[in-house]
């Protein structure tokens, strides 16, 4: 392990066990390590024995905010529906938090599935996380069996190799692009903050399929979907989906047919990408999930670039803000909107 | 049905209309014997804001050639700002179909008030011609096959 993420590690199992010792905090969502080199697994520490056991490197893929509403729910003493929470407070989560991740952690405040005096947000400046695939595809999808961290390498091990990759070229596509590493709000801070980060052509993925002919991007996007096998990771994984029902276990309408038919998976695909619209974060969870490798997150990136452009907005920056579909300005840009000429114009 | 065969093909295009405005508007259509073509089929929502994503997406599934949604002018909301909320949702999603390749014109969007009943009669002609031009939708549809006995 990298001495950064030794560091790191230590400062969180310190902090964590110390929040669960005063009694602070009732749970520590982070992360332990897998049982596989290169997948590390979500973690909730429940005691600082448990915290002991919490570990931090760039394996970190998955976005922790997803787990926080379940978990901040498991906490409150049982009710049946309609009856008032318990006076009094309830317990706390303390959580870690990288730029993205605390940009989800803002807007599921903003959305009310989180109550911001119930989180202890501890912020860590993200340096990036890895691609398994880039990775796998790097050592040239030879079995890994270890993999050592260093500060800017990987020492990749396997059976009948050794590999030394550079960190940077197997950092995920979204890391790559990322402007905010720093989280946004946070209680308690580990490291530094290291800046916003200055991308001018942060969606340049999203600017060169946009130069294809509409008939190009249909193939582009038949293409980019037909492996999906519809198990609905992207959607599991995602910290935006809380919904009690998601439209696609709808029965009564059924929005998407439960078929692998192409026009139901790309129905799928559509919707899933455009209810993340305004919200979505880029943190791609959704695009390190999937089993297929989709790129699901070209989706919500594009979604990203027309909210900015339309409505001068990113999600999750501050908490005052109100999310852009949630809001409206009388003179909101309306150039798509038909019109009939009007009496009076024809001349 | 043998889809875009016929060479009398007309296309299907489902209109959802505002209850307060772009519905009494077509009516007005109707009463003033302004002519527009049969393509349109209306369904009736409270509020252009009622219209998601999720209905669009399923008319087309469904078969429809092309879909309109219309609303009150900006505002007049019955509800006072379903149609703004409806606006912002509709650019956003507009711009997306056509980033996945879904032919622009295949999704219409106006405002049509109560009163403009010449107005909605020139809407659906355009919208008609529009969708006629980009012909039957294949994109989308899902093609149900009945189960061999």
């Amino acid at each position: 392990m990298s001495s950064l993420n030794q560091k790191i590690t230590q400062e969180i199992q310190s902090i964590a066990a110390s929040m669960l010792e005063s009694g602070q905090v009732a749970a520590f969502l982070g992360y332990t390590t897998g049982t596989i080199p290169g997948v590390m697994q979500p973690f909730v520490a429940r005691n600082a024995q448990d915290a002991k056991r919490l570990c931090w490197n760039s394996f970190c893929v998955l976005n922790l905010a997803n787990y926080l509403p379940s978990l901040l729910k498991s906490l409150e003493p049982p009710r049946r529906r309609g009856e008032p929470p318990p006076e009094g407070p309830l317990p706390k989560v303390g959580v870690l938090a990288t730029g993205c991740w605390s940009r989800n952690i803002a807007v599921q405040i903003q959305e009310n599935q989180v109550e911001r005096q119930r989180v202890v947000i501890v912020g860590i400046s993200s340096r990036g996380m890895i691609s398994r695939r880039k990775l796998e595809t790097a050592v040239g999808y030879k079995e890994i069996v270890h993999i050592e961290e260093q500060d800017n390498s990987l020492l990749v091990k396997g059976n009948d190799f050794e590999d030394t990759i550079n960190r940077w070229d197997v950092v995920r596509d979204n890391c790559q692009t990322c402007i905010h590493p720093d989280p946004v709000i946070y209680d308690e801070l580990i490291g530094t903050l290291n800046g916003n980060r200055k991308i001018p052509d942060r969606f340049r993925q999203v600017e060169k399929i946009e130069t294809l002919s509409t008939d190009e991007r249909w193939q582009w996007f038949n293409n980019e979907i037909a492996s999906c096998i519809r198990c609905y990771a992207c959607r599991n994984a995602c910290p935006l989906c809380y919904c009690p029902t998601c439209f696609v276990d709808d029965s009564r309408p059924q929005w998407v047919g439960k078929s692998i038919e192409p026009a139901d998976t790309a129905l799928f695909h559509i919707l899933r990408a455009y209810h993340c619209a305004g919200r979505c974060t880029d943190c791609g969870s959704c695009e390190s999930v999937c089993p297929m490798g989709i790129r699901m997150r070209l989706f919500t990136k594009k979604l990203q670039k027309d909210v900015l452009e339309l409505y001068d907005f990113e999600p999750g920056l501050d908490l005052d803000t109100p999310l852009p579909l949630s809001t409206y300005k009388i003179d909101d840009p309306e150039d798509f909107i038909l019109t009939h000429i009007k009496k009076g114009d024809k001349k | 049905m043998e889809k875009g065969k016929s060479s009398e093909w007309e296309p299907k295009i489902i209109a959802f209309l505002c209850n307060w405005c772009s519905y009494a508007g077509a009516d007005l259509a109707g009463v003033s014997r302004y002519q527009y073509p049969p393509s349109i089929r209306i369904v009736r929502v409270p509020c252009s804001g009622r219209v998601s994503a999720n209905m669009i997406l399923d008319a087309l599934r469904s078969g429809a050639d092309g879909v309109l949604v219309s609303g009150c002018h900006p505002g007049d909301c019955h509800y006072i700002s379903g149609n703004l909320y409806a606006r912002r949702r509709f650019a956003v999603l507009e711009r997306f179909l056509e980033f996945i390749g879904i032919e622009p014109g295949r999704i219409n969007f106006s405002w049509v008030s109560a009163s403009e009943g010449e107005q909605f009669a020139q809407i659906a002609r355009e919208v008609t011609e529009r969708v006629r031009k980009l012909g039957p939708a294949k994109r989308l549809v899902k093609e149900i096959t009945s189960c061999p006995a």
